[in-house]
């Protein structure tokens, strides 16, 4: 359980207090400036002032290691760009560094497992800078699995993807959580989070102000508190699109 | 131990003993005619040969780290300011003499250049602090490396007498004639350790391929290796300083040329980049003995900045023409 107490960062994040499940995706909605990449970056360990507030499996993250946490913890940030024009492969292979020692074996199953989740094979020697936007997001993805994470905490990860893709990526969360791991996922797309979470989390001025079952969390009540607009859902559940 | 690896060790040596048969005397080793052969080999070109390798060595692996640390493929050694700080140190060994008659300027300079690089590391660790970011710590290098030249600049202008004066300006240059074995006994463990510790740093420069945040999620303690850096740049720049004066360029060109040959990860690139920087500075050096020149032979550092910025200039431009950023030649 990767879970969050009082976390507060000035500014960002007032108070905020969550307790996360493996084996379900957990959707972080939220208007601009709402503190949701703030919460993703404290659950991941990476901001000094959240620190000791996010404990997993109730260890506080502070008192982990910091490879044994990036064994626990894999974060997929937004877009991030890759400094070097190195390969499909070798990009992924990154992913694998907190596992040092590790029998090469083992690294080298992890990576081809990566590589045949995101349907990549195709792609393994192409270098990074010929890629689609949507492949890129698949590659950066399975960088991310690369490391076998307990938990996959990604920023915006359907960003500047077409329909396609955005569906693959997400079908892929909802694979990982069924093996086992908690995927935390911040999304702007309301109707993806709709759909495809098992559980949302609606931040807003830095504080939890609706969390539980998608229906619920994101009722056209909590809309027009949080995003101060008139929305309508339509169609069936599951299928669900958002209506201005 | 790659392939590259490998042949660049094959070139390395192959090219150590014919170095060493050239220059104002050449040397045939089937019929040495010169009476003072065995002198000349050992007590001069040879040391000079390992000094080139040594130096050459420290700025390609600093060069590629620098690099992989700023993600940034116009990186350079120089800019963390270690090398302006042990150039100020040089220059102000000049007044060692007027104030302490019997030191021995053969040791003094190459002291104070060090103790120049220890200064700028130093203040680079004070400057570093605990978060570990990139961009300030990279600003507060590149003040440091603004500040020692200004301050070098007035040393010299303030030069206690014209010999000395031209003496040090000269030696700025960088060059590796005239030098000798005590010289490698200076530049030669900071040079090894340095490149080690860089070695040592690459896991975390693979990291930062995709940003500081994702380094740090991987488990990287950024501000261990920015200390990894300062350590290993420090002594691999601030010992060729010493003994060699400024050589530029090669911590620039030399990873560029190598970064095609390998997978293009940092840590993959940093021994590739020692040894051909090594190689780069063995042959440059053996051109600059061997090419004729009105009163003495053509300064190092010069040779290399004049092969360097044209270099310089065409990689601008394939930028310029769309092509990758990062030194892509295929």
């Amino acid at each position: 359980m990767l879970a969050a107490c009082n976390l507060t960062v000035p500014k960002r994040l007032a108070g905020v207090s969550l307790e996360l499940r493996t084996g379900e995706v957990t959707a972080i909605c939220g208007p601009n400036g709402a503190g949701k990449s703030t919460l993703l970056a404290c659950l991941a360990g990476l901001l000094d002032g959240g620190v000791d507030a996010v404990s997993i499996g109730g260890t506080a993250l502070d008192d982990l290691h910091p490879e044994e946490r990036a064994r626990l913890l894999g974060y997929l940030p937004q877009s991030p760009e890759v400094a070097w024009d190195v390969s499909v492969e070798t990009l992924i292979s990154i992913g694998r560094l907190p596992w040092r020692g590790a029998p090469a074996g083992e690294t080298a199953e992890a990576i081809e497992r990566a590589i045949i989740a995101l349907d990549l094979v195709a792609l393994r020697q192409r270098p990074v800078s010929q890629l689609s936007g949507g492949e890129r997001a698949r590659v950066l993805l399975a960088r991310v699995l690369a490391g076998e994470p307990r938990w996959l905490l990604a920023d915006e990860p359907l960003a500047n993807l077409d329909l396609a893709h955005a569906a693959t990526l997400m079908a892929r969360f909802k694979a990982e959580a069924c093996t086992g791991r908690g995927v935390v996922v911040v999304l702007h797309d309301l109707a993806a989070a709709m759909n495809h979470a098992d559980r949302v989390v609606v931040l807003h001025q830095g504080q939890v102000f609706a969390d539980g079952a998608p229906q619920a969390a994101l009722s056209e009540a909590v809309l027009a508190q949080v995003w101060g607009v008139p929305a309508r859902w339509l169609g069936e559940p599951g299928g669900r699109a958002l209506s201005l | 131990m790659t392939r590259l690896n490998l042949t660049l060790i094959a070139a390395l040596a192959i090219a150590l003993p014919l170095s060493l048969l050239a220059g104002q005397v050449w040397i045939d080793p089937f019929h040495p005619a010169v009476a003072n052969a065995s002198t000349i080999l050992m007590e001069l070109r040879l040391p000079r040969a390992v000094l080139a390798l040594c130096v050459g060595g420290g700025l390609g692996a600093a060069g590629a780290a620098m690099q992989g640390y700023l993600r940034n493929p116009l990186a350079d050694p120089g800019l963390f300011g270690i090398a302006p700080c042990a150039a100020l140190g040089a220059v102000l060994s000049l007044w060692t003499g007027a104030i302490v008659p019997w030191a021995d300027a053969a040791w003094t300079l190459p002291l104070f250049a060090l103790i120049g690089a220890g200064t700028a590391m130093a203040l680079l660790s004070l400057i570093a602090g605990r978060e570990g970011g990139v961009a300030t710590f990279t600003l507060a290098g590149m003040m440091l490396a603004s500040l020692a030249g200004a301050l070098m600049s007035l040393a010299i202008s303030l030069a206690p007498s014209p010999f000395a004066l031209s003496e040090i300006v000269t030696w700025l240059m960088g060059a590796l004639a005239d030098r000798s074995w005590h010289d490698v006994w200076i530049a030669a463990p900071g040079a090894l350790l340095g490149i080690m510790v860089l070695r040592l740093a690459g896991r975390g420069l693979d990291a930062l391929l995709l940003g500081e945040a994702v380094a740090r999620s991987l488990g990287v303690n950024p501000a261990r290796l920015q200390a990894m850096l300062i350590v290993g740049v420090g002594l691999t720049v601030g010992s060729g300083v010493a003994v060699a004066g400024i050589i530029g360029f090669v911590g620039l060109v030399v990873p560029h040329l190598v970064r095609p040959l390998t997978d293009r990860r940092p840590s993959q690139l940093i021994l590739p980049s020692a040894l051909a920087g090594a190689l780069l500075l063995l042959i440059a050096d053996c051109l600059c003995r061997v090419l004729p020149l009105a009163g003495g032979e053509l300064r190092l550092g010069i040779a290399l900045s004049l092969i360097g910025a044209p270099f310089f200039l065409a990689l601008l431009l394939r930028m310029r023409r769309g092509h990758s950023a990062d030194g892509g030649w295929g």
